[in-house]
């Protein structure tokens, strides 16, 4: 097979995944003989029609695979074409790319092929051969196999940058239908040897994984309820710290299973998802609070989930922002955390009006029912019966 | 007092802006008694442009200032040093902490302009795209970009930390750069028609973007805020992305209606459960990974591998190989090695019929001039060999297992304990065990006599282990 033609089998084998973040990694520079740097943040270099980033090279070593996964393309009972790259060529194709300033490096996964030893040896043998012999210091992602031998994982996060495990479904009843040879077990225990490594070299100082660990959850391909879902992140972000979880709403896949539902779950969802979980890290939201907003613990797919909760507690709004404290201006709709802390900033110096807030914020509209300033105060319009219809975005029509 | 007029370079003309800076506040020019303007030559080309005022003191501001000034001058806005230098003014005019109120009108506006300039310079990291000269051995690449603003030299630290051992040059409408992998050189403008054509990877680019494109989530929109189309020129995918949007929906109303498709295999289960399995079945399997492993730790040379039968009575488990060990390749070869040689000879052991290794496999030192200084594993060094440890007791299953000194015990307990407390039989996670001091323990102890109990006492120890190790019952007693 050509290359060409298993880079089409093996990147298409991998779009699935949601990741797609360069960032979190330690400043560095390529050496004089080098290549590549990572600047702290990410760097998207180009975006697909499906308006999601391309950062990275995301690829399968292979997607040839023992396990057989409900909800993914390359279970083994899945008729896709196969193919399977060698070291040295994902080695070269990730050197050609960076070169000509097409990526930020590469996210590299795999299906389990042979052992979990075998497939997590060549993932790791990538990335060493990548830093070793090409002196290469842009980002690198491997994806972890849970069953995989310590030393291997130990070896990984000596060159990588981020490792993760999918969790992909949220519950253990879930996985056990959808994903009969994955453990809950064994995924959540290798999270935690993960986060123990992780803090531990941090500690030390030692170069382990430096940007952290991530994960992955399947949106909608079981019954599990936004809510399930916020509580396993929660539970994720607490117990192990984790970077980030990434929601990837199950999307129409060919030769599906038929555990699978028929349709997708909208898009709006894996948005509304992505929202909270925001709200969870940035705004001090607990996930009961997220959760009593929405009905049958879904969330509402027509309007965010901090308007949603601010429509709900009314009672705790209008707030004045020249003395409400920080934490309160976070839960205003419309105010992002950016806007909250040039906010705190500025009213130590002056009285903030209406027209001052408007300057900070690109959605003074939102926010303005929820607010007091020196000249303005929201009156009634806080408890209107209509207000969720006047501050709510219009409906987008779907564009498929 | 008149109007001042200021002449600056075109483009960013950074070193104009704060050398007229310095000159207006030494003379007291209020903003609105300054005309900013521009003439016809390149700041590119402006190396001292010698205007009087050179000579004025500098000025201290805020480090945020100084960012400021530095990005907002390369944006295209004819009233950006106009609109600087009054922030300058206010700074230095009571309101020291203008820029921490971003409400300000004027700090308002220098803040989108820097915005503006930041999401430039992002983009210009973002979408350049290099192009291989291929009449070249050397690894040669060209690329065109078209800024928005003059950010060509604030963006060059950027391409010389990430493209530092290739030679490059990026060209602009308004200058160009050229990097030969040890210096950089600011030329004049270059031709988009100077660029070499696409070539494999480019094609494997495209091929790339095709597939990892997922119809069923088409979103142009998103796409387009992205991506928006000005940059499309420069990047050679974009040209797929009319026939993939179109293609979409046909390709997503196919998979939907495929009818779900039955397993191929039958369950191989078998696979699977071999799969959870270790590949690593013998302990020579085992010493190939460690051998073939990088350090953990650093300094260590080579591993140093256990030594010795298997199912023996007695596994001694040390710290780490130290200078000899490295040097020879074997355990407990050293010094400390020959104390427990002895040892064992006084306590009837026969240190052939035992098993000898280390917590960690590689000598970890630091270099003292022509010494090579033994340094203590940290904590976690230690559990990232413990893995290995773990596996190697597994598979050499000795009777008993003597740990010798505090690293041992942590890396067979993962905790850190008292060896004089602990010394004596105990238990390693199910593992029957001994805890004694390590050898070179005994070449430390300062005084004769000292050293004559402590050896005493350790001969002693390994004669009880060697006991407990014939007749485990016997241990309670």
């Amino acid at each position: 097979m050509e290359i060409l033609d298993k880079l089409a089998v093996l990147a298409d084998a991998a779009k699935y995944d949601a990741s797609c973040a360069s960032s979190g990694a330690p400043k560095r520079k390529a050496a004089a003989d080098g290549l590549g740097s990572t600047t702290g943040a990410g760097i998207c270099h180009a975006y697909t029609p499906d308006g999601r980033c391309v950062s990275l090279l995301k690829i399968l070593l292979t997607n040839y695979c023992l396990f057989d996964c409900a909800y993914c393309i390359n279970r083994r009972s899945s008729n896709v074409p196969r193919a399977r790259f060698t070291v040295d060529e994902v080695v070269a194709l990730t050197l050609g790319f960076y070169k000509r300033n097409m990526i930020e490096g590469l996210f590299l996964s795999s299906g389990i092929v042979r052992s979990a030893d075998h497939t997590m040896e060549q993932l790791m043998r990538v990335a060493k051969t990548l830093r070793r012999e090409h002196g290469f210091a842009g980002y690198i992602h491997l994806k972890t196999i849970p069953e995989a031998s310590p030393w291997l994982i130990e070896q990984a996060g000596l060159w990588a940058d981020r490792l993760s495990i999918n969790l992909e479904l949220p519950t253990a009843a879930g996985l056990s239908r959808l994903a009969p040879e994955k453990s809950d077990t064994t995924i959540r225990e290798a999270m935690g040897h993960m986060h123990a490594r992780i803090t531990e070299a941090r500690a030390e100082r030692r170069r382990f994984s430096p940007a952290g660990q991530s994960t992955q959850v399947i949106v909608g391909a079981d019954a599990a309820t936004d809510t399930d879902i916020l509580t396993a992140s929660d539970g994720l972000y607490r117990r192990f710290k984790l970077n980030r979880v990434y929601y990837s709403a199950f999307s129409p896949i060919d030769h599906a299973s038929g555990l699978l539902p028929p349709k997708p779950p909208p898009l709006a969802r894996e948005h509304r998802l992505y929202q909270a979980d925001w709200l969870l890290r940035h705004y001090a939201f607990s996930v009961d609070e997220i959760a009593s907003t929405s009905a049958d613990n879904m969330l509402d797919l027509d309007i965010d989930p901090k308007l949603a909760w601010a429509l709900k507690n009314r009672g705790a709004f209008p707030i004045d922002v020249n003395t409400a404290p920080k934490e309160m201006l976070l839960r205003v709709p419309g105010l992002g955390a950016r806007a909250v802390d040039k906010i705190v900033a500025a009213r130590r110096h002056t009285t903030l009006r209406a027209a001052d807030v408007a300057r900070l914020t690109v959605s003074f509209r939102r926010a303005a029912p929820f607010l007091i300033t020196l000249d303005h105060r929201p009156g009634a319009l806080t408890d209107r019966a209509d207000l969720r219809a006047r501050v709510a975005p219009p409906k987008q029509l779907s564009l498929l | 007092m008149g109007v001042t007029p200021v002449t600056l370079g075109e483009g960013a003309d950074l070193d104009g802006f704060r050398r007229a800076v310095r000159r207006l506040i030494a003379e007291a020019r209020p903003p609105d008694a300054v005309v900013w303007q521009t003439d016809g030559t390149p700041s590119l080309f402006d190396g001292n442009r010698g205007e009087a005022g050179a000579d004025a003191p500098p000025i201290s501001l805020p480090r945020a200032a100084a960012d400021l000034i530095r990005l907002v001058v390369c944006h295209r806005d004819p009233e950006r040093y106009a609109l600087l230098y009054a922030c300058v003014w206010r700074l230095l005019h009571g309101e020291g902490a203008l820029l921490d109120i971003a409400s300000d009108p004027l700090v308002a506006r220098l803040a989108l302009m820097e915005k503006s300039v930041r999401r430039d310079l992002h983009k210009m990291h973002a979408f350049l795209r290099f192009r291989r000269v291929t009449d070249d051995e050397d690894e040669r690449y060209v690329a065109w970009f078209e800024p928005e603003h003059d950010i060509l030299e604030e963006t060059a630290d950027f391409f010389v930390d990430r493209f530092r051992r290739m030679t490059w040059s990026i060209l602009t409408p308004t200058g160009s750069l050229h990097w030969d992998r040890e210096t950089l050189t600011v030329g004049p403008p270059g031709e988009k028609s100077a660029l070499p054509a696409t070539g494999a990877v480019e094609a494997g680019w495209s091929t790339y973007y095709a597939s990892t494109f997922n119809p069923a989530r088409a979103n142009p929109s998103a796409m387009l805020r992205e991506m928006p189309k000005k940059y499309w020129a420069n990047m050679p995918e974009t040209n797929l992305i009319p026939d993939l949007l179109r293609a979409a929906g046909s390709r997503v109303e196919t998979l939907m209606s495929n009818a779900p498709a039955p397993s191929r295999k039958k369950d191989p289960a078998k696979a699977v459960a071999r799969m959870r399995e270790d590949h690593v079945r013998t302990l020579a399997d085992l010493n190939a990974v460690i051998a073939a492993a990088e350090p953990f730790v650093t300094g260590g040379t080579r591993a140093v591998l256990g030594e010795g039968p298997l199912k023996p009575s007695l596994a001694f488990v040390g710290e780490q190989p130290g200078d000899q060990e490295d040097v020879q390749g074997r355990p407990f070869v050293g010094p400390a090695g020959q104390i427990l040689a002895r040892a064992m000879a006084e306590a009837g052991i026969d240190r052939d019929a035992c098993y000898l290794t280390n917590a960690v496999k590689h000598f970890k030192f630091e270099p003292r001039g022509k010494r090579r200084l033994h340094k203590s594993p940290t904590a976690g060094e230690v559990r990232h060999y413990r893995w290995w440890l773990d596996k190697e007791l597994d598979l050499v299953a000795p009777k008993l297992i003597v740990a010798l000194g505090a690293t041992a015990v942590q890396a067979l307990t993962g905790k850190a304990l008292p060896i004089i407390k602990t010394r004596g039989p105990f238990d390693f996670n199910g593992r029957a065990g001994f805890v004694t001091v390590h050898p070179s323990y005994l070449l430390r102890v300062p005084d004769e006599a000292a050293k004559r109990e402590a050896y005493a006492a350790f001969v002693e120890d390994l004669a009880a282990a060697a006991a407990l190790a014939r007749n485990p019952t016997a241990r309670s007693a």
